[in-house]
């Protein structure tokens, strides 16, 4: 080994501490990009969670998981309290009137006139509101926040769950690919 | 003066925040009542091993959101049917994943987690040693002929006086 080689070498190595240092730095602020709200949901590829409750705007009619067969479903999980769910709001409408998908709502501790209030001033964008006051089912569906959107395919089972607002990227690029992937072909 | 109005400004607007939120509920573990002895303590504990998915930092012990009471509801609810700690601990795992149990399971995907810092500290123990070894072995290269017959004509010289090599 010449001279030259072995301090080649030596420089080489002492760069060592700095590629790690950089490498260590780039995976920390990959980390700090991370949103830590967004925790997987176990319940994704899995069955609906069964629900009965009342419908927000009739109480004597019960919404169950039937209204979820047959067809892709967002289930929205929303309240009036929750400004997100305000924000959203206009997306779902649009969503709603613009695809082949039906958006069913999952009225999450809140009071009946309420969000009856706030479907009445922004519009409805549901094809029925399940109404869980008490977070009897939330629970199960593993809520704990709103807004909350799961995406349900015909067969009931749940494909996906975004946590917060859905905009008009999230629904373009995360939520509209599953919705098309889990549309029940017609023959 | 504007200082001052200032000062006041904001000493009343604290005021009302601090009223608003007086208003608000406080939840305590006091309204989970047990019959058996021992078994508050065991509700407390096992809560206390839960996180709170709402503010992450808080246990369902300490935490104050409302969906933190409703999942100390539905505990209690369970402990009073009798059912396990594991069972209960199943019950929210299958629900919200593992996260909300404080303490990560040892499983492929954690083990990273869980042995990383041994291994780290293995390899960095290591290198260290190695690094020390190879200093010791090396045998001081850069003397010269020259400089190593100076040497020994200065320690010959001035016998143990040190403070003649430099």
């Amino acid at each position: 080994m010449t001279a030259t080689s072995a301090t080649t070498k030596a420089k080489r190595r002492a760069l060592i501490p700095l590629a790690v240092f950089i490498a260590l730095a780039a995976l920390l602020f990959y980390g700090l990009q991370l949103d830590p709200r967004k925790v997987p949901s176990p319940l994704v590829n899995k069955a609906a969670p069964v629900f009965e409750l009342e419908s927000l705007d009739d109480p004597s009619r019960t919404v169950t998981n039937e209204i979820l067969m047959g067809k892709v479903s967002l289930v929205n999980v929303w309240a009036s309290w929750c400004p997100s769910c305000r924000q959203e709001h206009g997306e779902l409408m649009q969503i709603a009137r613009e695809n082949d998908v039906q958006v069913v709502g999952f009225n999450w501790k809140d009071t009946r006139p309420e969000a009856l209030e706030m479907l009445k001033r922004y519009g409805n964008p549901y094809v029925v509101s399940a109404y869980d006051p008490d977070n009897r089912y939330g629970l199960h569906w593993g809520v704990y926040g709103a807004p909350e959107t799961f995406v349900v395919d015909g067969e009931g089972i749940i494909r996906y769950k975004h946590i917060g607002p859905v905009d008009r990227n999230v629904w373009e690029t995360t939520i509209r690919p599953i919705v098309e992937q889990y549309r029940p072909q017609s023959s | 003066m504007i200082h001052r109005i200032r000062k006041l400004s904001l000493g009343l607007a604290l005021l009302a925040g601090t009223l608003a939120f007086g208003n608000l509920p406080a939840y305590t573990l006091e309204e989970f009542k047990f019959e058996q002895p021992g078994q508050h303590e065991a509700f407390r504990d096992l809560i206390a091993k839960l996180r709170c998915l709402v503010c992450q930092n808080e246990s369902l012990a300490g935490s104050q959101a409302g969906v933190a009471q409703d999942l100390r509801e539905e505990v209690y609810r369970m402990m009073l049917e009798g059912q396990s700690d594991e069972e209960i601990v199943t019950f929210l795992v299958d629900r919200y994943g593992d996260f909300v149990l404080y303490e990560p399971p040892i499983k492929p995907s954690t083990y990273i987690l869980w042995f990383g810092p041994f291994i780290f500290l293995g390899l960095g123990g290591y290198l260290l040693f190695r690094t020390l070894g190879r200093k010791k072995d090396e045998p001081e290269e850069d003397l010269t002929e020259a400089e190593r017959a100076r040497l020994q004509r200065l320690l010959a010289a001035d016998g143990d006086n040190q403070e003649n090599i430099k």
